[in-house]
């Protein structure tokens, strides 16, 4: 299946900052994904990006750190080129790809999305990148393939949070395989239009807006097709707190904090919580994914 | 590899340390309450105005209730070490301990009014949380429990209440312990901070519980 994208954007082609700052009134997600046309009602929310300052300085990498503006800090010292992915399991074509093979496969789009924390914080990130569809299909997923799972860079020299065993390192995260190849789930790879910074994830990161923020892996390694549900690290770490699913979800709270409102980062010292939506706002798009299912259990 | 230190070597640094800190001794003398208790409202303020201003990163209200209930766990300790300070290493802080007390609890408040004022914000959800969060339930503990004692933190509550007072203000050692508690329950995975303020609270407890035992022998 390759070559069936063709690559007519590159980073200078994408929107720059002044664009998006000046755009004050930005229709909720999809753009160019051929979802607007069902878009809910939801997508007439406004929603207006975070700053770089704010995206990039308020950060869970806890390679680097446990502190949120640990990444920031220290994340530089993360090499990012040479950068392969290695993809295994259930697919026809296993390897090590370049980043700049797959870069060159892929067609970079905007995606603005609501991010949604774990902790009760969220932000609007401008993406940039590709449809992780679009990835899997260029290694062939097999039939029996239901899972795939991600791996995050594990360098200690590298990254000085490894010091301390917080994770049982390298961190790994999973998707079941309808929800990986939803049109909203991406492989990002850049923020406002240029390249991802190393304290979001550079050089490409997951990102699957319905989920906690967590569930979005950064520095991916590696991406394996699984026929079973792969371990996840914050789920083997505290399983009680952190489901496999973790699925955005007002109406189940976390053991040790609700999950009904969120504190939208950027309102300052004085900033008001707002409600949390369901499926962080893409009820719409994604809760056929989950029919039948008892979602206070598949937390 | 262990490294075994003739006895005298021990001895000399042993010597050096209490040394060193004795010369501290005679400016503490001259150092007023007053100072103390100026130098330890001033922090917040300065964090407030930094909070309001963008100082304190994005996301200023976790990083304001962190810090404030940071450096009221580091008073708690304060207090409890100021014993075994002048007992093994013979710096005296004794004069300042009633300011140091006052000071974590004055902390203590302000973190609690973080939270409830600028985190939390909806009264329905504080009571839901101190009942259903165990680590909130544990820090209101702790704050409920040092509450009696900054109350009868003045003269007249020591002369009134005699040697019921030393008894009641033992209630700080469970203070602390519930506030390291606290912090232990409430960060994600394994972080060692937490774990080293709780370290060292259990080292000051277990050396009270030491000279205790050897009281109770003579």
């Amino acid at each position: 299946m390759a070559h069936r994208w063709k690559n007519d954007l590159t980073h200078a082609d994408v929107t720059p900052e002044q664009t998006y700052l000046n755009r004050r009134q930005v229709i909720a997600g999809l753009a160019g994904a051929g979802l607007a046309a069902a878009a809910g009602p939801l997508s007439a929310e406004t929603l207006e990006p975070n700053s770089w300052e704010e995206i990039t300085t308020y950060n869970n990498f806890y390679e680097f750190g446990t502190g949120k503006e640990d990444p920031a800090r220290y994340a530089h010292l993360m090499k990012t080129e040479p950068w392969s992915v290695k993809i295994d399991g259930l697919v026809d074509k296993p390897g090590e790809y370049s980043f700049q093979d797959i870069m060159s496969e892929m067609t970079i789009e905007e995606r603005l999305y609501r991010f949604r924390c774990v902790e009760a914080w969220s932000m609007i990130v401008p993406w940039n990148g590709f449809e992780l569809a679009d990835l899997l299909a260029m290694a062939g997923v097999q039939d029996g393939a239901k899972y795939v799972a991600f791996e995050t860079l594990y360098r200690p020299s590298e990254m000085p949070g490894t010091a301390y065993r917080t994770i049982d390192w390298p961190y790994r995260e999973g998707l079941r395989l309808d929800e990986a190849m939803h049109p909203l789930t991406i492989m990002a790879t850049g923020i406002y239009g240029k390249p991802m910074p190393n304290q979001n994830g550079a050089p490409l990161r997951l990102v699957v807006p319905w989920k906690y923020g967590f569930k979005s892996i950064k520095s991916i390694v590696r991406i394996t097709l699984t026929e079973e549900e792969p371990p996840t690290s914050w789920n083997q770490l505290a399983p009680r707190e952190y489901g496999f699913y973790s699925n955005v979800n007002p109406t189940v709270d976390h053991p040790r904090w609700s999950q009904a409102s969120e504190r939208r980062i950027g309102g300052g010292l004085f900033s008001k919580r707002q409600p949390t939506l369901m499926f962080n706002g893409y009820e719409d798009k994604v809760a056929s994914l989950y029919e039948g299912m008892d979602l206070a259990k598949n937390y | 590899m262990r490294i075994k230190w003739p006895a005298f070597t021990k001895a000399w640094i042993w010597l050096r340390i209490t040394d060193v800190l004795d010369r501290f001794n005679p400016y503490l003398r001259k150092l007023p309450v007053w100072a103390v208790y100026l130098a330890g409202v001033l922090p917040p303020v300065v964090w407030l105005w930094m909070g309001a201003t963008g100082r304190l990163g994005v996301e200023p209200i976790s990083a304001l209730e962190h810090k404030l209930g940071e450096a009221a766990l580091q008073l708690l300790i304060l207090g409890l070490a100021v014993t075994p300070l002048r007992r093994y290493l013979g710096l005296n802080l004794i004069k300042f301990r009633r300011a140091i007390g006052v000071l974590a609890f004055f902390y203590v408040t302000l973190h609690l009014l973080v939270w409830l004022v600028l985190d939390v914000q909806v009264p329905q959800q504080i009571w839901a949380d101190i009942v259903k969060r165990p680590y909130i339930t544990v820090g209101m503990a702790g704050f409920l429990l040092l509450l009696p004692l900054a109350l009868t933190s003045n003269d007249f509550s020591v002369r009134r209440l005699g040697p019921k007072w030393r008894s009641l203000h033992r209630l700080v050692y469970v203070g602390v312990v519930l506030g390291g508690l606290h912090y232990v329950m409430l960060v994600k995975g394994f972080q060692i901070e937490p774990l080293i303020y709780m370290a060292i609270i259990a080292v000051l407890l277990l050396l009270r519980l030491q000279k205790q035992s050897k009281r109770q022998a003579a």
